[in-house]
This record gives structure tokens, C-alpha cells and sequence, in this order.
């Protein structure tokens, strides 16, 4: 952990004292900080080229956040336009141009694994680079340092805000700060809610009242969390709250890269002044600036370290720094466990970035995808799911002949409705028929809704003995006019024994 | 816990340990955050605040009831009257049609479906199986043959008045306990089961004695030909069982069919226009109806065996 708790001094009663007893206050206020406070990071601006890739990556990860909800999708009438839409009350997923049922969460389920793999690939090879650059917790939390910095100013006069007195100018400050922060809040959790309904309409509807009490629970609710989160809570929400840093450790290996501190150069540190020779000590100045451009409040120089976001701003800090004094960048770098030992035995660098964990991650990666592609190009938009009745097993009729009944679901994912010819295979001689259709027959012709589950009950009759047991049969769906199979689903027929 | 001085201090992180070890692993003493502590308080105010608006403690009679006043058996009746006025137009218009309107319009049926196969469930399974499977003594309802009439008509008469219920004008029919009652002898009962078993396609089954047949005729002549017909085909509007089938709503085996005629039994169904309205009824009928036996059409004549010989079996009618 960071810093360590100051213990009181201990004194025990020596053989020369023999009035003092061995007894310690427990209860006073140092012995009892069973409870931690913040204590509040003041990260200082740096430049630079890690600082410009987070800027530009903070950039396009909160444009797709608030703009995707807003793009259109033609769909035809009855449709929704909305390109991403999750929409629960009629149980469909848009995205562009796929369109998923609820029974096709699969799909989500690969996207997770797509994601959680790729999540493994990523750190594998580049260490926490999601937590540096792409975790939400991260880029709200810069944006808010940055709405502090532009209204309060830098590291130094944050400090200083803090510790003066309260004034007006400084009641101003901290609440326009404040203002700002739960507008971004406010935006945050009104563009989550656009996901999940139409977001023009919803847009109106949450400023005239008229959405529902869901969608403005779920703002207030995000809204809440993202000014928590990302302006009071920060670093706590990494080191106390997230599981990945501990997940991390076993995704990580000895050659992944890490925001490292060269110790092999930068060691022994100390001040330099201008002009002194660097023989004999190592490039660390010891200014503190990369502690003091840390978001987390850690000094990279400890190593590894669970609080480590690998921001990488520290780089940047240390960088700037080196150029002033004239020594070579990279003091601070993204480096590997595996180089670091390699430099302290006077060996090259090595940058194995193939390697069997990697390969294997690309490989899962590269197959659930194909996976993935190969059951979304061939998705079929009629589906047809046959369920026997129970109970009875059969039926025995008058005549000796055996009928078995099915609820035939049809699955019309089209925005069309559709007329089809029901038919069986695998019973001899047998005959549907329906309730409120006259007569029997080898086909019937049914209407399947638009984009429903249409649902009808079939009657199947076989003649007398014609079935002996159970037996496998298919049903199938076709085009009545071309007669060409659309879809079609396995079931029983069952029948008595003599 | 222990004494201040039997602390140990981690050398590594400078930071006291809890004084537990398990297998040389010992536990750091780390503070909690402050916000933790104030999230255990903020909870304590949440739970407080819930006591005072909603249901939470039990006293002596009832319960508080706090501010909010909710009752989730409230809303459930809430919910089942909103339900139920929901519903009430396709009701009235189930009432108001008739049997061929409502077979006729897709919508109609699928509701009265519905509807049915909910009151099915709750009140006529118990006897008549799931998916009306039937049991020995309940009728099947699944099948195609009908003692009172397989029309919707004539089912939604049968669950309006019940069989052999305290209706006035419930489906009643009475066979005699030829053996307990001592009617017929034994020998002549065992004839008679000869002659029953060999009107229909059990007589592949069962063998009948050809010669105990022909005298069990005679006596099916005299004592049960006036309700289910010279030849066995049965009366639906005296409510006798066609024998001339392998549908046995007793069991088709010899000791059934001669247990059958020595005690007559016969079940009874509640007339159901005590518990539901015409258009539950109604909704019923349509479900029993869609089981797969409905009729649409009562049988012109009585389907086979008119104008064959008497005494001579008839063959089993093959579609």
C-alpha cells in the first residue's frame, strides 16, 4: 500500500523503573484510525505523447458514448429507426442492421466472450491498457480532473485553493466546479437512457416530463454514480472497489509491457544541479515529477503496484524532465518484468510479444469470431420450434387410428407476414388438422404474423397400426406456391404398442 | 483481540498484521476508507427511512403499516380487477356469439382457448388428465368418441348441467347392476361379456367364446340392446357408450367389461354453471372442443351395423 499507518512508540517497563507499568492508552485517536480518510491527489498537467494519445482516445470513446444513440437506421414502417437500440418492452436488440430475439442472447454472450478475451489478448501484450486509456472510470475521472484544472487551475494552485480560507472567489471556484461536474453527470446518465428507448421522443419527454418514471430514476441514479465515481471517488473506485487489478496479476506475465521504472538507470537518485557530472549515479533527479502527475497518488518508482493504472502520464512527466536536463527519455517507459531483469544482468532487452499465452488468446479470439460471423451471415429469419403434448401421450380414436398433438411455434423475424404449408415426415399415411379448419389433410396452410411468434395447434393422425413406437419425425415449414423447405424442426410421435 | 505489544509489524509494508496465521499467511491490519464506513451509515438511514413509509414491523395485532400505506395483496387485487376489466369485452362478445361465429373468428378462438385452458387446469383436470387424457371412469376428452355429443353445443350443455348432478336437467343415464343386483346369474353375465367383447375390434384381442357369444346374444337382446342398440353402436341421447369401438371407458379387458355389467357404474360430473357464467362455459366448451375431437356436426346415423343381421357382429368401421 502506499503510505504506512505511524505507530505509537512502544516502551516497555524496565527492571530500573519499578513504578511504571506496561500499559498503552489504546483509545486515543491515533491507536483508533481503524478508518481511513481520502487523502485528495492534486494530479499536475503534463505534455506529451502518452498525454495526446488519452486525450484522443477520451475524445472518440465519449463521442461513440453520446452520439451512437442518435444515429438513424431505416427499418421499414413499424420499425424502430434508431441504429442501437435495446428495447425490453417488445424484447429486441437493434444494432445496425442485425436485429435480435431474445433467444438469441448467444449472440451477446459471444460479444462478452469476444470482449472478455480481447481483454485478455490486450493485457497479455500491453499490460493495463484498458485500464489506462478505455475504462469509463478512467476517462470520466480525467475529464473531471481537467474541469477542475480549467477552473481551479494546476497542481500547485489546487493546493493552495484548498488550504486558503473560504472566501467568496473560492466558494465561486468550488461551485462552479461542482455545477459542472453534475451537468457531465446529468449527460452521462440521460445519454444512457437513450439507448434503450427511441432517443429523439425521449429526449423531449425527459424535459417535458412526460417519460416514464424508469428513465429518469435510471438518470438520477447514473447521474449520482458518475459524480461519485468520478469526481469524489477516483483512485478509491481502482484500489478499493474494482476486481480487475487483482484479476490483472494473472493476465499479466513477465513479458507483457508496464509502465516501468528503470532502475538500473535511474539508480542511485538525487538531486542534480546544472553542470555537475552524472558519473557515478544514475539519472533520477528525484524532482518528484512523476509522483506529482500521477492520477492514483503513487510513485512509480516503487514498482509494480496494484493502485498503477498505467496511465502512463508519469512517462510524460519524466520525459519533459529529462529533455531540460539533457538526459536520454525513456527513464520511465513501457517496459517488461522480464527486461527489467535482463538490464540489471547487463543483457539486451528482448520484446517478445509472441508467445504461447498470446498465440492461444488470438487463436479463441480469431475462432469465436469466425464462429460468431458464420451463425450471423447464415441466421435464418423463420424458425420453426415443435412442442408434443404431454399429456395425453396419444390419442386413441374411435377408429383405432393414433393422433398425436404439437403446438407449432413459427418464429417470423421478418417485417413481412407470411403464408406456409405445414407438412410432416416420418409417419406413414398420416393427416393434420387444426381446430376451426374443416377436414384433414397431408399439408396445412398456415399465416404466420409479422415480425411474432405465431403459435397454432396440430392435430396429427396416423391410420390404425400404421405406428408402432415412438418415432422421429420432422416437421417442416415450406413456400406454398414454390413448395421449397423454409425451415423445419425434430419431434416424436408416439404410438401404442399392441 | 490481541494485546497492543503481541502486534507484530510487517516489515514490508510497516503496517501492523491482525495477529492471524494460517500456514504462514498472515493477514494485514489495512484501514478501511472512510466513505466505507459512511456507505455502513448512509444503509442504517436508507433501513430507517424504509421502516417509517413502508410495512416492516410485527406487532402484537398486524403489523406497522407505514407512511406509503402499500400493500402488495392490494395490488395483486388491483391487478386481478384491472385484469378482469380488461378482459370483460372479449367476454361479453364470447357470450354474445354464437358457436359457428366463434369457431369462425381467429381471434375469438384463441382467447376462449385461453381462457379455457386456464379453467381447465383448475377445475377439470383433477378427473379428466391434463390435455383431457382421460382415466378409467373419466372420459377422455381428447379422443373422438362422446358419450352425451362431441358439438360445441353439446359439450357446452354437458359442462352446464353435469352428469348425473343435481341439476334439472342434467345428462342422466342409469345402467342397471346386472350382478349385484342380482339381474342376471353369473353364467349369464359371462355370456354377455362374450357377446360385448366380440361386437368390436376386441374380440382380436380378448378370443370370446363363439358358443357363450351366441347364447350372451340372446340376453344382450332383452336386457341392453334398448340403450346402446341392437348392434352396440350406442345412443348419445340416452348417454350409452358405443361398444362397438375399443374405446372402454371402464377398461376393454374380459374382468373389466364383466366387472362393468355386474355393478353399472357410471361417474358423476358437477353441473359447472354453479361456479362459472355462460361465457366460461363457453370458453370451456371451445377448449374441450379443440382437444381434437370436437365435432362439427352431430353423425348423421349411427356409424355402423344398420341393416346386418341380429346377433351378427359387426365389423369395426375402418377410415
Amino acid at each position: 500500500m502506499g503510505e504506512s499507518v505511524q505507530l505509537l512508540p512502544r516502551t516497555r517497563a524496565g527492571p530500573d523503573e519499578p513504578h511504571r507499568i506496561d500499559v498503552e492508552a489504546v483509545n486515543t485517536k491515533e491507536a483508533r484510525a481503524l478508518y481511513k480518510r481520502r487523502i485528495p491527489i492534486y494530479p499536475k498537467l503534463v505534455h506529451g505523447r502518452w498525454r495526446t494519445i488519452k486525450w484522443i482516445a477520451m475524445a472518440v470513446l465519449l463521442a461513440i458514448y453520446y452520439i451512437t444513440p442518435w444515429i438513424r437506421w431505416a427499418r421499414g414502417a413499424g420499425q424502430p429507426d434508431q441504429a442501437v437500440l435495446v428495447d425490453f418492452e417488445h424484447r429486441r436488440f437493434y444494432f445496425f442492421f442485425i436485429e435480435l430475439w431474445p433467444q438469441e442472447v448467444y449472440y451477446i454472450t459471444g460479444l462478452l466472450i469476444l470482449a472478455a478475451v480481447g481483454l485478455f489478448l490486450a493485457t497479455a501484450l500491453f499490460g493495463r491498457v484498458w485500464c489506462g486509456y478505455a475504462c469509463p472510470q478512467t476517462v470520466w475521472t480525467d475529464l473531471y480532473i481537467h474541469v477542475e484544472r480549467w477552473i481551479e487551475g494546476d497542481r500547485s494552485a489546487r493546493i493552495r485553493l484548498d488550504k486558503a480560507p473560504w472566501t467568496l472567489s473560492k466558494a465561486t471556484k468550488k461551485i462552479s466546479k461542482h455545477a459542472v461536474w453534475i451537468a457531465i453527470a446529468a449527460a452521462t446518465g440521460g445519454a444512457w437512457v437513450f439507448y434503450f428507448a427511441d432517443a429523439p421522443s425521449l429526449f423531449r419527454g425527459l424535459f417535458t416530463g412526460a417519460a416514464s418514471p424508469s428513465a429518469y430514476l435510471f438518470v438520477a441514479l447514473l447521474t449520482f454514480t458518475t459524480y461519485t465515481l468520478a469526481g469524489t471517488m477516483r483512485e478509491q473506485v481502482c484500489t478499493y472497489l474494482c476486481p480487475w487489478p487483482r484479476i490483472q496479476a494473472a493476465m499479466t506475465d513477465k513479458d507483457a509491457l508496464s509502465v516501468t521504472y528503470r532502475v538500473d538507470r535511474g539508480e542511485p537518485r538525487g538531486p542534480h544541479k546544472k553542470g555537475d557530472s552524472w558519473e557515478g549515479r544514475g539519472d533520477c533527479i528525484d524532482c518528484n515529477q512523476c509522483v506529482a502527475a500521477c492520477p492514483q497518488g503513487i510513485d512509480i518508482r516503487n514498482g509494480d503496484q496494484l493502485e498503477c493504472i498505467n496511465c502512463a502520464l508519469c512517462i510524460d512527466a519524466c520525459d519533459a524532465i529529462m529533455a531540460r536536463v539533457g538526459r536520454p527519455t525513456g527513464l520511465i517507459a513501457y517496459d517488461t518484468a522480464a527486461n527489467v531483469q535482463r538490464r540489471a544482468h547487463k543483457e539486451r532487452a528482448l520484446w517478445r510479444f509472441v508467445r504461447p499465452r498470446t498465440i492461444l488468446y488470438a487463436v479463441v479470439l480469431t475462432l469465436v469470431g469466425v464462429v460468431m460471423l458464420t451463425q450471423l451471415i447464415n441466421r435464418q429469419t423463420l424458425n420453426l420450434d415443435v412442442v408434443r403434448d404431454r399429456s395425453p401421450p396419444f390419442v386413441r380414436l374411435a377408429d383405432g387410428s393414433i393422433r398425436n398433438n404439437y403446438q407449432l411455434k413459427i418464429i417470423n423475424m421478418d417485417p413481412e407476414p407470411r403464408t406456409l404449408s405445414v407438412s410432416i415426415a416420418g409417419v406413414p399415411g398420416a393427416r393434420l388438422s387444426m381446430f376451426g379448419r374443416e377436414g384433414e389433410s397431408e399439408r396445412l396452410t398456415v399465416n404466420a404474423r409479422a415480425d411474432e411468434v405465431t403459435t397454432v395447434r396440430v392435430h396429427v393422425t396416423a391410420p390404425a397400426g400404421a405406428v408402432e413406437g415412438p418415432d422421429e419425425v420432422t416437421f417442416s415449414l415450406a413456400d406454398p406456391q414454390s413448395g421449397s423447405e423454409l425451415a423445419q424442426s425434430p419431434a416424436a410421435f408416439v404410438g401404442a404398442r399392441p | 483481540m490481541a494485546a497492543p505489544e503481541d502486534r507484530e509489524i510487517d516489515a514490508h509494508s510497516g503496517r501492523e498484521t491482525t495477529g492471524h496465521e494460517w500456514d504462514g499467511i498472515k493477514e494485514l491490519d489495512t484501514p478501511l476508507p472512510r466513505w466505507w464506513l459512511y456507505i455502513f451509515y448512509a444503509s442504517i438511514v436508507v433501513a430507517i427511512i424504509y421502516w417509517v413509509l413502508m410495512p416492516a414491523w410485527p406487532m402484537v395485532n398486524g403489523y406497522t403499516h407505514g407512511l406509503l400505506n402499500f400493500s402488495d395483496r392490494r395490488n395483486v387485487a388491483a391487478d386481478v380487477r384491472a385484469l378482469e376489466t380488461a378482459r370483460a369485452p372479449q367476454y361479453e362478445r364470447l357470450r354474445a356469439a354464437s358457436n359457428e361465429e366463434v369457431v369462425a373468428d381467429p381471434q375469438l378462438r384463441e382467447f376462449a382457448f385461453a381462457a379455457g385452458e386456464a379453467a381447465f387446469g383448475d377445475n377439470c383436470r383433477t378427473c379428466h388428465g391434463a390435455g383431457g387424457a382421460g382415466a378409467p371412469g373419466f372420459p377422455s376428452l381428447a379422443d373422438d368418441v362422446w358419450i352425451w355429443g362431441g358439438t360445441l353445443a353439446d359439450i357446452e350443455h354437458t359442462i352446464t348441467v353435469g352428469v348425473r348432478s343435481p341439476h334439472p336437467e342434467a345428462r342422466q343415464s342409469m345402467m342397471p347392476a346386472f350382478g349385484r343386483d342380482q339381474l342376471l346369474t353369473r353364467a349369464q353375465i359371462s355370456d354377455v361379456t362374450e357377446h360385448v367383447l366380440s361386437l368390436g375390434p376386441a374380440r382380436a384381442r380378448e378370443n370370446p367364446n363363439a358358443t357363450a357369444a351366441a347364447r350372451g346374444a340372446a340376453i344382450y337382446g332383452e336386457q341392453c340392446a334398448a340403450c346402446h342398440g341392437a348392434t352396440g353402436a350406442g345412443d348419445r341421447t340416452l348417454g350409452a357408450p358405443s361398444l362397438v369401438d375399443d374405446i372402454w371407458l371402464y377398461g376393454g379387458s374380459r374382468a373389466e367389461v364383466r366387472r362393468q355389467i355386474e355393478l353399472g357404474r357410471g361417474g358423476v360430473m358437477p353441473n359447472w354453471d354453479r361456479r362459472f357464467d355462460p361465457a366460461m362455459i363457453r370458453a370451456l366448451a371451445v377448449y374441450v372442443y379443440a382437444l381434437g375431437g370436437g365435432e362439427a356436426a352431430p353423425p348423421a346415423a349411427a356409424p355402423a351395423g344398420e341393416g346386418e343381421g341380429e346377433g351378427a357382429p359387426p365389423q369395426a368401421p375402418l377410415r
